[in-house]
This record gives structure tokens, sequence and C-alpha cells, in this order.
């Protein structure tokens, strides 16, 4: 489905992920956080960007992982976004929500 | 989410960490009130040695008096263990070091506890607290709470 994001029209899945990562700019992960109570710093950006290119190489995305990624903690991670870090930084990030139970 | 774990064979252990785990990824708040042979999965010695269980579960697909054979249940839990290190499935230590960064509260209970002389040093050290079965109903009072036994 097509959803307003930041002023342009994004394709999102009923569950508000992006489904074209070229529709990704960072006034889109601005919004996208916002609509969730992040408000974004300069680590947030780091971390959604780490995931970004994680999901670039094709890895898939787990809590354990990034856990032992060297760019942050878990403790660190759910700090960032306690509505559940892995499920929000993604959204923001435009890439697709994993798949994971970890 | 608050889950009960009363038993310490690997399935039930891991069963009520991955669902711990699950609820923080969705941002749910999650405790774990571990009770009588649940125990065993924080006590520090014993942690690393956990089994799964051959006698006495049908889903094992064999003959209960194979599954009491010796050795039996050292074969199914190394066969286990390497099932589950292919899916990027933590060990017992681990994970509950994932839990405790990830703000899963852990819960010993103080009649098991007692009954089986453990003391809170035995324990692995991210333990929150032992309480009593009153205290760990005052955590659940809220509204909206769910409760899992396991």
């Amino acid at each position: 489905m097509e959803k307003e994001i930041a002023g342009k029209k994004i394709n999102v899945n009923e569950e508000g992920y992006l489904l074209d990562f070229n529709q990704w700019d960072q006034s889109i992960g601005e919004a996208i956080a916002k609509e969730n109570n992040v408000d974004m710093t300069p680590r947030h950006w780091e971390v959604v960007k780490y995931l970004q290119g994680e999901h670039k190489n094709n890895v898939p995305l787990s809590i354990r992982k990034i856990g032992k990624s060297n760019v942050i903690d878990i403790k660190e991670f759910y700090a960032l976004f306690p509505q559940g870090p892995l499920k929000i930084s993604t959204k923001i990030a435009g890439i697709p929500k994993p798949a994971s139970c970890l | 989410m608050l889950i009960i774990l009363s038993k310490a064979t690997l399935e039930n252990v891991y069963a009520a960490f991955v669902l711990a785990n699950g609820a923080r990824m969705e941002g749910i708040e999650a405790e774990i009130f571990f009770t009588f042979f649940g125990l065993e999965a924080i006590h520090k010695k014993k942690l690393e040695h956990l089994h799964v269980a051959t006698v006495g579960n049908p889903a094992m697909h064999m003959p209960t008096m194979l599954g009491g054979l010796p050795g039996m249940e050292a074969l199914a839990t190394t066969m286990m263990k390497k099932e589950m290190e292919k899916i990027d499935m933590p060990d017992i230590h681990e994970f509950l070091d994932i839990m405790v960064a990830s703000g899963v509260k852990l819960w010993a209970c103080r009649l098991a506890m007692d009954m089986f002389h453990y003391k809170k040093e035995d324990m692995y050290e991210g333990l929150s607290e032992v309480i009593t079965v009153g205290d760990f109903y005052k955590q659940g009072s809220v509204l909206g709470t769910h409760m899992l036994f396991i």
C-alpha cells in the first residue's frame, strides 16, 4: 500500500515497513522515527546506517549478532529503541522486519 | 509477560528463554520466575549441563526403554545443541546474558532455593533476587499481564 511519509508517497507493507529501500532517505527515517516515538540522535543514525549496511550484504539480523557487532551492545540497543529494538530500528532504516525470533 | 519455569530440560528452558526474549524484542516487559528444577537453569554449576528429556517425551520418537539407556540423553542433547548452533541459538549462559542486557528480570523461588539448599552465590550473577510467590504475583498485578507456566 501507499503511504505519505515526509511529504512523499512511499510503498509500505501493512506494518509500515518500506517495500523498496530506494525510496528511503533520511527525512523518511526521521518521520518514521517520530511516528514511533523515537528522537533520533547521531548515535541512533549510526546504528541505523549499520543495519542498512548489514541488510545490503544480506546478513540476517538478530539481537545476538548485533550484540556481537562491536557497533552497539544489547543494553544500549534497547535503550535507544525501547519499544522493540530490532522491530523499530529496521522500520526507521527502511529495511524489512527481521523474521528471526532471537 | 510473566513466565514460570519449573523444569530444567533443555527444551523447556529454551522455550522459556525464547518467549521472554521475544517479548522484549516486541517492547513487552518480561520476567522469569525459576522454581523447583527450573532453578538448575540459573545454577552456575548446572546450567552448562542441561539435557534433553529422552524418557517420557513422545516427540523423541523412540521407545521409552531405549531413551533410558545410558548415554541416550547425552547423545540427544549433543544432537540438539548442534542443530541449535546452526540456527544461531546462543548457549544457556550467553542467553542469560542476552536476557539481562535486554531487561528481562530473573527471579528465583525462595522456597525451592531452601529445599535444594542453594544460596544466591551459587546462582547466575544476573539473577535479580530470591523472592516468594507472593512477591512474584505482586509484579503481575498490573492489568493486562500474561502468565505462562512451563
